[in-house]
């Protein structure tokens, strides 16, 4: 059960080989064995997701389940959840318990998910290793020396370690498909607009999408259709028909156009992740596909132009937080200016003080147009290479980050060195692109590479598609860590 | 460019987070790190190109001017601080 595919569970459901109540007791049993090492968890409930997994069984016997009926998942700690600790990795909102649910939790509850538990996540999702989160760093289930990625670290490792069958994460500038490209799972960062950020805590508007961390392209296609949708809750979201993210996996892929950027594979790439991506375009030429070559030239200047963006963003967002409706209060102060100082310095941990800090100052009075609008129009020629390489080619298929995982605490101390471990993600987040990461062979001391996928807009069927015949036609997205108890 | 440890207490009160003068150089440095990162994008040649602000050219709904919220004030105070008959309390400002 613990090794099993949405569908597979979805099965076992609804022939009564199990009951919702056993498959999630099975997880959390799995949590309280494994989550002390690993630290994927920061809020688990027990009896809060056995009450939702018995509902789901009084709808099994109804008749009225649906695919997700019964099946826990694990959301990232950044979704509002109500009456469920909601502290987004930071000491700020430690004592903060939602209100309300976030529209993709209300989605998952409509469909009769199990609220499994919130994972751990960089603090505010700022960072690519979780290291930042105020409840202490994620262990990566492939080495526990070794970081799970992030900023979604926390659901990577729980699904890579089995204690969740999928999960819930979101994604800035890469914080699905790096985590899932070093913990050797699936992830699917959507378009941007197709998934309400509605109780989603905001930390870049214009960049955060959320999606779904799972074990294959079938179980991720599953969980989209629970996630996307129009939520008038989201000014951002966007109003189209529904999708079906199943209908089109079985296709061939014969005659599809495979654009391999030329900037994606020069200085910077690890010898052993190259391979493995050369390994897998190989594997995409035998199931039919040809490779086009294309060019991302403003590619490089991606991290530059969302070191000022993203942090504006930030820095605006992150005003809220001030002691005064919810959160940390600062005990000691001497006025109200001191009390917020005192309140924002005592909350944030230094990554988030740091970004908020840029974001401060690109947005400052003289500086607005040196910074803030040259990353803008940056941003457009990003978007613009991307247009064009989309005339020549249906998916661009590269590394999704530079080397496999790294070790615990060795960039910690250098933002610079953390923040070009998303060189490949973030131009697609700069131009609102869906993408993905799955897994492509193992690097490195035996960790997982992540290959990169990135379509066009709204072409999520069709990467998922393309995402699943290759998983047909390997097993590398079947492997699971082996170094940890069983 | 680099930023002088005036300016990085200039914007730590824009953003209202206290630095102590013990993190202040270690902060400044960092800072400074970054900033050389960012200053790579000023070698682009962007003349006439449009900036863009979201990643798609969205356009902004309107919505009819109608209550659509619940009132949920006790749930909601029941998260803050410090409350007092129905109103959030912070330290004195006028004396």
């Amino acid at each position: 059960m613990l090794n099993a595919s949405l569908k597979e569970l979805s099965a076992a459901l609804a022939q009564k080989k199990i009951s919702g109540a056993e498959l999630t007791k099975l997880f959390l049993d799995r949590i309280s064995r494994l989550n002390g090492s690993l630290n994927a968890f920061i809020t688990v409930d027990a009896e809060k997701s056995l009450a939702q997994a018995h509902a789901a069984d009084e709808r099994i016997a109804k008749g009225t389940a649906q695919p997700l009926t019964g099946i826990p998942v694990a959301h990232k700690d950044i979704f509002v959840t109500r009456d469920w600790l909601t502290t987004c990795g930071s000491r700020i909102l430690s004592n903060f318990v939602g209100p309300y649910d976030a529209h993709v939790i209300e989605r998952f509850n409509d469909a009769g998910a199990v609220i499994l538990g919130k994972t751990n996540m960089d603090e505010f999702a700022m960072g690519s290793s979780t290291e930042t989160s105020f409840y202490g760093p994620v262990r990566n289930p492939w080495g526990q020396a070794y970081v799970p990625g992030g900023s979604s670290g926390g659901s990577a490792a729980a699904v890579a370690a089995r204690m969740a069958p999928a999960a819930t994460g979101t994604d800035t500038g890469g914080s699905i498909r790096q985590p899932a490209a070093l913990s050797g799972l699936s992830g699917l960062k959507p378009t941007y607009g197709l998934v309400s950020r509605y109780g989603m805590i905001a930390f870049a508007s214009s960049l955060d999408q959320g999606g779904p961390i799972a074990k294959s392209a079938e179980d991720l296609a599953l969980l989209l259709n629970v996630m996307a949708g129009f939520d008038a809750r989201d000014s951002t979201s966007v109003e189209r028909a529904r999708e079906d993210y199943v209908r089109d996996l079985e296709k061939p892929l014969a005659g599809l156009r495979i654009g391999v950027p030329k900037e994606h594979f020069g200085e910077g790439l690890a010898a052993d992740v190259g391979k493995a991506v050369e390994a897998a375009l190989r594997e995409f030429e035998k199931l039919g596909a040809t490779r086009v070559p294309i060019g991302l030239p403003n590619s490089g200047h991606s991290v530059p132009a969302y070191y000022v963006i993203a942090p504006a963003e930030a820095s605006s967002n992150l005003s809220r937080f001030d002691g005064v409706r919810y959160g940390h209060r600062a005990k000691e102060h001497r006025d109200l200016a001191d009390m917020y100082r005192r309140t924002r310095a005592e909350g944030f941990g230094a990554e988030v003080r740091r970004r908020i800090l840029i974001g401060t100052y690109v947005l400052s009075h003289g500086y607005y147009d040196a910074y803030y609008v040259k990353a803008q129009k940056i941003r457009r020629l990003i978007a613009d290479d991307f247009a064009a390489a989309f005339k020549q080619c249906d998916v661009i298929v590269g590394p999704t980050a530079p080397t496999v995982a790294f070790k615990i605490g060795v960039k910690a101390a250098d933002p610079v060195q953390m923040y070009l471990n998303d060189i490949y993600t973030i131009p697609v987040n700069l131009a609102g692109l869906p993408g993905m990461s799955i897994p492509c062979g193992f690097g490195k001391d035996d960790l997982p590479v992540g290959l990169h996928i990135v379509g066009n807009y709204f072409s999520e069927a069709k990467m998922l598609n393309v995402a699943h015949q290759y998983q047909k036609a390997t097993d590398w997205h079947k492997r699971e860590p082996t170094g940890i108890q069983r | 460019m680099s930023l002088s440890s005036e300016e990085v207490r200039r914007i730590a009160e824009l953003a209202r987070i206290g630095i102590s003068d013990a993190e202040a150089g270690a902060v400044q440095a960092q800072l400074n790190d970054i900033f050389e990162l960012i200053g790579r994008m000023q070698k682009v040649d962007t003349e006439g190109v449009e900036p863009m602000s979201h990643g798609q050219d969205l356009k902004l709904r309107l919505r009819e001017d109608l209550v659509t919220e619940r009132d949920q004030r006790e749930r909601f105070q029941s998260l803050a601080p410090e409350v007092e008959q129905g109103l959030y309390l912070v330290p004195k400002v006028i004396e």
